[in-house]
């Protein structure tokens, strides 16, 4: 193990090791971030949900978007699989349907960036019971 | 590299490890590995949640679900259902005890709400076995902005401004300590952390130690810089495994990066650390009693002055330091004093740590700011008394406080609120009694635990403890006088005044906090000879009523000392002098025809 040389050195390992607990540190309050949850009951984890999933992680880390992606179990638009519903800070969460990676790139662009709607919401068609 | 998209967080304190949570982590990792998800999902163990009712813990993040009782048979499930189909595993979830509704993240859970995590900011969230998660959360940035960028008067000034005063019980002002220790002129000084907890129901040092080492090595060697001592010592007894497992991995990590050792981050400075063992004696809490055991003397007390901080560990100049004041240090130094200070009442800053036990419906380990208040603690993050029982009072301190009852429910608890309540803050267990717990009975119990670990070395301490204790024996047979009562008093007062150490002078303490808010309990115990909790045997009787009594023998069939007699179908009868009080009858009658008096 290499020893620490300086305070210099201490900052620069803990940049590199802060990301390995982002995923814990985020979920302590994840209202003030971009939350993304991915339908996947058996329907979407066929249609495609998990490699979505894994997609999203990886490209709004690349891009610099603080944003927790959690999964789900059925939405309910089985017939618009894969699906998520994102949630911008302070806003209401909007679904979107048979999203690939293609679809995906274009949320994080044009809506998560830019708050511009694309193709693809589902309208919500129920209210959840709240607690 | 594995790249990982969920983290398990198993709680890996010593309750749930006891509920086998190291099996279940076990299992985790090898139903992940058959699913072919063990490059995804990680399972860490971590520290204490604090939650220790509901133990063993295991928390999913991101999405923060919170599972509860989980067993190392549930492990399949909790991968199969959540992490697989994304489906929380409702019967797991934390339910509300009022409404029955299932709380699926921790930050809705009334036990989370109220509190503020300092010294527990990382339990329950890292891997206390790995270095690189602790410098992950600001881990020794502190140490390293002390070491690089101050130097020990400004260090000392953060910590005297910050208002952080002893977490072990006496609430000693530690910047001041430091300040005097720093003082003291000698070739060599001593940082010593006293890892020797003692009260009866806390566990709070036990926890961070096992959750959080690095936090304590770290402020260590911030105090060790301040004062100019380059050895620490950690007092930890030897009953701790784990902690001390988890110490030592953490020592040596700390040791491989360099952050122990000579040099410390090329600043010139150098420190590490060492353990000493102790064999679990109360008096050893007390510093001087622990210098005495660590120098391979009986742990007995002397004499203060001269105090550690000008003559201790092999004569040096030490600084004696608890286990939780550590672990505030380093977030002081980072966060900044003012921040500290703004946390708590005028005369005690900050948070501390409580370890609620008894007769409490979420028994775990809490950390509150100073200010608030017994009831929003019972009742807001304790979940009530158990059994919708009423409460009686509340034991802090261990066996040197006293109990504080209804009427201090709304005092502000602090360091200065405790004291004038006949209380102290102790090292902050918190034991809570119902309706059920005769108050005679707890002041022997704390009463016998003293005589227990009376060192021996002053007579009033040694010999008065133990006539306390007959004196209460007496009460709880029913053989006490007014004058008994009377002479527990003086003898309590004789004792705090005339022992040399902390235990000797608190000792009396729950006997005075007894007399002094349940003196109607004790009367009766004199004078009408009843128990009304009915906790002392020879104060109470099993009286079967005749008219309830069917005479079916399933009494008469079950005393294990044949006290009981009658004819079949007729009423039966009790022989008080041979009843040895089992309490066996009144759980086989079926016609509740046996009652207590």
């Amino acid at each position: 193990m290499t020893k620490v040389k300086s305070l210099a050195d201490l900052r620069k390992m803990k940049e590199g090791l802060e990301s390995k607990l982002n995923l814990r540190e985020k979920s302590n309050n994840p209202e003030s971030l971009v939350q993304i949850r991915v339908a996947m009951a058996t329907c979407g984890i066929a249609s495609g949900a998990k490699t979505v999933m894994e997609y999203m992680i990886d490209e709004l880390e690349k891009r610099n978007i603080e944003a927790v992606v959690t999964q789900t179990g059925c939405m309910g638009y089985c017939y618009a699989e894969p699906t998520i519903e994102v949630t911008l800070p302070n806003q209401d969460a909007v679904v979107f349907g048979y999203v690939n990676e293609k679809k995906a790139n274009e949320i994080i662009e044009k809506y998560i960036k830019n708050n511009e709607l694309v193709d693809g919401i589902i309208p919500v068609n129920y209210e959840t019971i709240k607690k | 590299m594995a790249k990982f998209k969920m983290h398990l967080l198993v709680c890996g304190g010593t309750g749930c490890h006891a509920s086998l949570s190291q099996t279940i982590g076990d299992n985790l990792k090898e139903i992940l590995v058959e699913k072919g998800l063990d490059h995804e999902v990680q399972v860490i163990m971590t520290g204490c949640f604090g939650f220790c009712e509901k133990g063993p813990i295991v928390k999913v993040m991101p999405d923060n679900t919170f599972y509860t009782e989980v067993k190392p048979a549930d492990a399949r499930e909790i991968i199969e259902e959540h992490i697989i189909k994304g489906r929380k595993v409702n019967r797991l979830l934390y339910q509300d005890p009022e409404n029955k509704e299932h709380v699926s993240d921790s930050k809705h859970m009334g036990f989370y709400k109220k509190q503020i995590r300092i010294a527990l900011r990382n339990c329950g969230f890292i891997d206390p076995e790995n270095i690189d998660e602790y410098i992950a959360r600001d881990g020794y940035e502190a140490m390293g902005k002390v070491l690089t960028e101050m130097d020990a008067q400004q260090t000392i000034d953060i910590i005297k401004k910050s208002g952080l005063r002893g977490r072990g019980g006496g609430g000693f002002p530690t910047g001041l300590k430091w300040e005097i220790t720093s003082k003291s002129q000698a070739d060599q000084k001593y940082v010593v952390c006293n890892a020797d907890e003692g009260d009866p129901g806390a566990f709070m040092d036990r926890s961070i130690l096992e959750g959080d080492p690095h936090s304590v090595i770290e402020a260590m060697a911030i105090c060790g810089f301040s004062i100019g001592a380059t050895k620490g010592l950690v007092y930890i007894r030897a009953e701790y495994p784990l902690a001390i497992t988890r110490l030592k991995i953490a020592i040596n990590q700390a040791r491989e990066y360099g952050l122990l050792g000579t040099d410390i981050l090329g600043s010139g400075f150098d420190f590490d650390i060492e353990l000493r063992y102790g064999a679990g004696a109360f008096v050893c809490g007390e510093e001087t009693a622990l210098i005495h055991s660590m120098e391979g003397m009986r742990g007995e007390p002397t004499f203060k002055p001269p105090f550690p901080s000008v003559s201790g560990y092999l004569g040096k100049p030490t600084n004696v330091n608890n286990v939780e004041t550590f672990a505030s240090v380093p977030v002081i130094i980072n966060k900044g004093a003012d921040w500290f200070s703004s946390i708590g009442t005028e005369k005690s800053k900050g948070t501390k740590v409580f370890a609620l036990a008894g007769k409490i419906n979420n028994v775990g380990l809490i950390e509150v700011p100073m200010g608030i208040t017994l009831r929003e603690i019972i009742y807001e993050i304790g979940g009530g008394i158990k059994d919708g029982k009423k409460f009686k009072a509340v034991q802090t301190g261990g066996p040197s406080g006293g109990c504080l009852t209804v009427n201090h429910l709304d005092t502000p608890i602090d360091y200065d609120n405790l004291i004038a309540a006949g209380s102290m803050m102790g090292s902050g267990g918190m034991i809570v009694m119902d309706e059920d717990d005769c108050m005679v009975s707890v002041a022997k119990f704390y009463l016998d635990f003293t005589v227990e670990e009376s060192c021996g070395k002053c007579t009033p301490c040694r010999i008065g403890n133990k006539r306390l204790y007959e004196i209460l024996e007496t009460i709880t047979l029913g053989k006490g006088t007014m004058e008994d009562l009377q002479k527990l008093k003086n003898l309590s007062y004789v004792i705090k005044d005339t022992s040399l150490c902390g235990l000797g002078q608190t000792s009396p303490n729950p006997v005075l906090s007894t007399l002094e808010n349940f003196w109607d309990e004790y009367i009766e115990h004199v004078t009408t000879k009843k128990c009304r909790s009915s906790q002392c045997k020879a104060l109470m009787q099993y009286i079967i009523d005749a008219e309830q009594c069917v005479g079916c023998t399933a009494c008469a069939r079950n005393c294990p000392v044949n006290a009981i007699t009658g004819e079949r179908k007729l009423a039966h009868y009790i022989n008080q002098d041979i009843c040895i009080k089992c309490g066996a009858c009144l759980e086989k009658c079926k016609f509740n025809a046996i009652s207590i008096q």
